[in-house]
């Protein structure tokens, strides 16, 4: 009998290793995992889409000889002083707190030098970000960290933080080791306690009050800053349209794959929309509303390449931002630290533990003597470097499609490769002129 | 004395013309007539001028001033002197919801009553109000003082940090994390002076107060608090 | 999303102007709700007529005659008012149920705005003094009244998805805030045999307390049940024969204001829906409290 072959292990395909190490560490800790940066799950992403270029039905332009423009106005609609950028990829908002002085000063360098803005964080205005940011925006958060009216003076641009893509309908949280003497300092907290930031604003609740509330910050301001209102994309639709009644110049919309500096790992995967669900619902808002081009669209979320950048203009966005990818151009995950990442048991692109500000690449910490290992010169070369050659590539498909500026992208010039992606960008399969859904609603 | 007739004139002319002014130290005396309501009344102010709104307010009213000294002859309504950094706001009447929300300096004082969430998120100002608060107030106050001569509605102090919270009457019920403190000799000095800016030293004596403060049981988190968060 | 405005008259001399003073109270609300307007407005009770208030998108077409046909159907007199898109048909109280019957019949396409033997509901798509003009607000005199400026959230912006929603005979409901179980709650209604016409939130809380009240509840109990079975942000205003009521959710974020004087009590999203009331600067004005119930009766 014992020559009959075993039955061989088998692991369960819903208990899986990582599923019982999660379970086993909860039982354990007594605490949810909190982590950094953004979704790790596959979803449907604009790899999945692909550009049909110019041969004889469409003309496509000379690289380096026919111009392709990629510049972009946003704020046109009621700010004085609307803001002009050379690229239409900026530099989403990330704290002082979360990053260190010397990284907040390398993204404002790099952002600078290749002609677009950087976003302020949930912490305050630092003069590393002020003083090295030719285009900067404040965020106007919930926490409102900081928050000072000379700040919000001298901000190009003032953006009211609703949500965003890590964490829909969530707040914040530092841990205790990152809120050094300075961090604590600028958010009035006292230094080394867990931070706790609010889900909802704490002077006013939905898109009645919001628009008293944009009018204050025109008030304060004169008129003269676009306000952008950022959300995380779980209603696109009724967001984007409530954000344009209540008198945003620009609708930032932020899709699940968008990063956090620290907030529950279930938050994170399970809570709001890939960025390729949420575009064409946004776009399908600001057109109903006559205001598609009027009130710019900024979208980010899991963009890395020029490609991305062209899909998602095509898809309807007049902008994109970046976190995670200008992070990871600064030097972050660097597989060069893998040693020392090996010794805070992960490994160089999977760290993901930022909230204990113990980063070897010096960008997310307040650790001296682990951020003056980053050479914020050469961070921001770095990152100019990979804004420029983001939008190069962008520019390559936009030639190939015929275009003499990104903007006239469309979705027309696009086609999906999945099912998947077809229905949620409402992009017809290739080969067809069909996607499921198609003829239905919003 | 200026004399601004809100209605004729307009808000953004109103703000326009006391922005002026930003960064400039000679005071001059602004009064406004016809406030009805309107929102972002006086908003932005920069400089240690005197103003006067002879009238209701609506949100907003002196948002994030700094230096100047306003004042409400009627109530306010939601976001009274958000975000402060300076100065001083004096409200006669009432005042609606989140009144100095997230102030972060000045000193507001409200001689009728505080509606919900009155100092929510306070880094630094100090509040006094004659009345009575209503719920939710001082939810995750920071810093600063909140000085409340009548009674205080539920969930005072909810997951409070820092701040200072003074009670003279009767608190409906404490919020997480919030508890009541020893009232020592330095309490009862600061209470004094508080009372006095506040316009109140004859309306209460710093004894009567009760002073309520973060227990710090969630400044770093424990499972065995989850029923809190 | 939205603006509330209500008052109730406790002085009668006021009962002429009341359509003028709820007009300029809802229009000042614009801003809060610049996409539809509407109106409740009670008058004429106890004078022996019931009212049904009709709504159509082709009046001229649906109207003509209606009187007539309507008289011819149920052998009793019926009168009719028309403005704009709306009718207020007047027949005897009793004969109600078989007026509405009959209106089925004769113009299916015939939306019932109210119910009642005091209560007109007029709304329509539209910014609130448009909403108002057309159907001369102004010149309504009555007994008390609700109005609601409407900014959608997530249900479509149409007459039927305006405010305030009729609750029953005699009542309606304007709401503002957010709802967010009121998926689950339709569904219940619905197999409770109530039914609702939209996707629109408010209409929920409306249909919910309709339900309540059929098995018993009176309507201070419906409302108490609110606080217990529906989830997310609201500030209601209710209208019924003789009274009206308010009441918020716990969390009581939305903006209420109340004033009263010897002549009415008011309601207002915000203050300055209030300030051209007479006597306001010597009333009593305050905010109602979270999770409490109000109510004011003749």
């Amino acid at each position: 009998m014992s020559d009959f072959p075993h039955t061989p292990p088998r692991f369960s395909a819903t208990f899986t290793p990582a599923v019982n190490a999660e379970i086993r560490r909860a039982a354990a800790s007594g605490i949810y995992d909190i982590r950094g940066g953004g979704t790790k799950r596959h979803l449907p992403h604009f790899d999945d889409l692909l550009f049909l270029g110019a041969s004889i039905s469409r003309y496509p332009l000379e690289g380096y000889r026919e111009k392709c423009a990629t510049d972009v106005w946003l704020g046109t609609r009621h700010a004085k002083k609307p803001i002009h950028l050379d690229i239409p990829v900026t530099i989403a908002g990330m704290s002082f707190g979360a990053l260190s002085g010397p990284a907040k000063e390398a993204l404002g360098r790099g952002a600078s030098e290749a002609g677009t803005s950087t976003t302020t964080g949930d912490g305050g205005m630092t003069e590393e970000e002020r003083g090295h940011s030719k285009t900067l925006v404040y965020q106007y958060l919930p926490s409102r960290y900081g928050m000072n009216p000379d700040d919000l003076r001298r901000a190009d641009a003032i953006e009211v933080v609703v949500g965003q893509g890590a964490k829909p309908g969530g707040g914040g949280m530092l841990l205790g080791q990152k809120i050094s003497d300075r961090v604590a300092m600028m958010r009035n907290l006292p230094k080394g306690i867990d931070q706790r930031s609010a889900c909802r604003h704490p002077d006013w609740t939905g898109p009645d009050d919001l628009e008293i509330k944009i009018n204050e910050l025109r008030e304060i301001t004169d008129w003269e800053k676009p306000i952008y209102v950022k959300i995380g994309g779980a209603r696109p639709y009724y967001d984007t349209a409530l954000a344009i009644k209540a008198g945003a110049d620009v609708v930032v919309l932020d899709g699940m794959q968008g990063g956090t500096a620290a907030t529950q790992d279930v938050f994170i995967e399970h809570v709001g929309m890939p960025i390729l669900a949420c575009i064409p619902q946004a776009v399908k808002a600001l057109q109903d509303m006559g205001m598609h081009r009027k009130v710019q669209l900024i979208v980010s979320g899991g963009i890395r390449s020029g490609a991305d950048v062209a899909k998602a203009m095509a898809l309807g966005a007049d902008a994109v931002a970046i976190g995670t990818a200008a992070l990871i151009a600064l030097g972050d995950n660097d597989p060069a630290l893998e040693e020392e990442y090996q010794k805070l048991g992960s490994t160089a692109g999977a760290y993901d533990d930022w909230h204990e500000g113990r980063d070897p690449a010096g960008i997310t910490t307040q650790d001296p003597e682990l951020y003056k290992r980053f050479d914020p010169v050469l961070g921001g070369r770095r990152l100019k470097n990979y804004l420029k050659v983001m939008t190069l590539e962008a520019q390559t498909i936009a030639r190939a499609c015929g275009k003499n500026h990104l903007h006239n992208l469309e979705p027309e010039d696009l086609c999906a490769l999945t099912m998947e992606a077809a229905a949620m960008a409402r992009i017809p399969l290739a080969g067809t002129d069909w996607y499921p859904g198609k003829g239905g609603g919003m | 004395m200026q004399k601004f007739d809100l209605e004729a004139q307009g808000l953004r002319a109103l703000n326009a013309a006391l922005h002026a002014l930003n960064g400039q130290t000679n005071e001059t005396a602004w009064e406004v007539v016809n406030p009805k309501g309107s929102h972002s009344i006086a908003v932005g102010l920069d400089a240690p001028i005197e103003l006067t709104v002879h009238g209701s307010t609506g949100y907003y009213c002196a948002g994030m001033n700094k230096q100047a000294t306003i004042r409400v002859k009627g109530s306010a309504g939601p976001g009274l002197a958000e975000n402060m950094m300076s100065g001083a706001v004096i409200v006669d009447g009432n005042a609606s919801q989140y009144a100095g929300a997230t102030g972060r300096g000045g000193l507001l004082v409200i001689k009728g009553d505080a509606s919900s969430r009155c100092g929510v998120s306070m880094k630094g100002i100090n509040i006094v109000v004659h009345g009575n608060i209503g719920h939710m107030s001082a939810f995750m106050a920071q810093s600063g003082n909140l000085v409340v001569l009548g009674d205080a509605g539920d969930a005072l102090g909810d997951s409070l940090y820092e701040a200072r919270l003074f009670v003279r009457g009767s608190v409906k019920s404490l919020g997480a994390d919030c508890v009541e403190k020893e009232m020592r000799p330095e309490h009862l000095e600061l209470l004094a002076d508080l009372l006095k800016q506040g316009e109140a030293e004859h309306l209460a004596k710093p004894e009567e107060f009760k002073r309520y403060g973060s227990a710090r049981n969630l400044y770093n988190f424990n499972i065995d608090n989850a029923s809190a968060y | 999303m939205c603006g509330i405005v209500g008052l109730f008259l406790k002085d009668k001399s006021l009962e002429p102007q009341l359509g003028a003073m709820l007009t300029e109270m809802l229009i000042t609300m614009t801003d809060r709700g610049p996409d539809s307007a509407g109106i409740a407005i009670y008058g004429g009770a106890d004078d022996g007529a019931g009212k049904i208030t009709v709504q159509s998108p082709q009046p001229e077409k649906d109207f003509a005659d209606l009187d007539r046909e309507l008289k011819d159907a149920i052998g009793k007199p019926v009168g009719m008012v028309i403005r704009s898109t709306h009718a207020v048909l007047e027949v005897p109280v009793d004969q109600v149920e078989a007026a509405r019957s009959a209106l089925a019949e004769l113009r299916p396409g015939l939306k019932v705005m109210s119910v009642g033997d005091s209560l007109e509901i007029y709304k329509e798509v539209g910014l609130p003094k448009d909403v108002a003009s057309r159907f001369e607000l102004a010149k309504m005199r009555g007994t008390h009244g609700i109005g609601h400026t409407r900014m959608a959230t997530e249900s479509a912006v149409t007459t039927n998805g305006a405010h305030p929603f009729s609750t029953g005979s005699d009542q309606c409901l304007v709401h503002n805030g957010s709802l967010s179980n009121h998926s689950s709650l339709r569904r219940m209604l619905a197999h409770e045999g109530i039914y609702t016409e939209t996707m629109n939130d408010t209409e929920v809380g409306a249909a919910y307390l309709t339900w309540r009240m059929k098995n018993g509840a009176t309507l201070g109990e419906a409302l108490e049940g609110t606080l217990e079975d529906l989830d997310g942000f609201f500030t209601f205003v209710v209208g019924t024969h003789d009274g009206f009521g308010v009441v918020r959710d716990p969390i009581a974020c939305k903006p209420a204001v109340m004033a009263e004087t010897d002549q009415y009590v008011a309601f207002g999203s915000e203050y300055r829906a209030l300030v051209s009331l007479p006597g306001i600067d010597t009333a009593r004005v305050w905010e109602p409290e979270p999770a409490t119930v109000y109510f004011w009766n003749h």
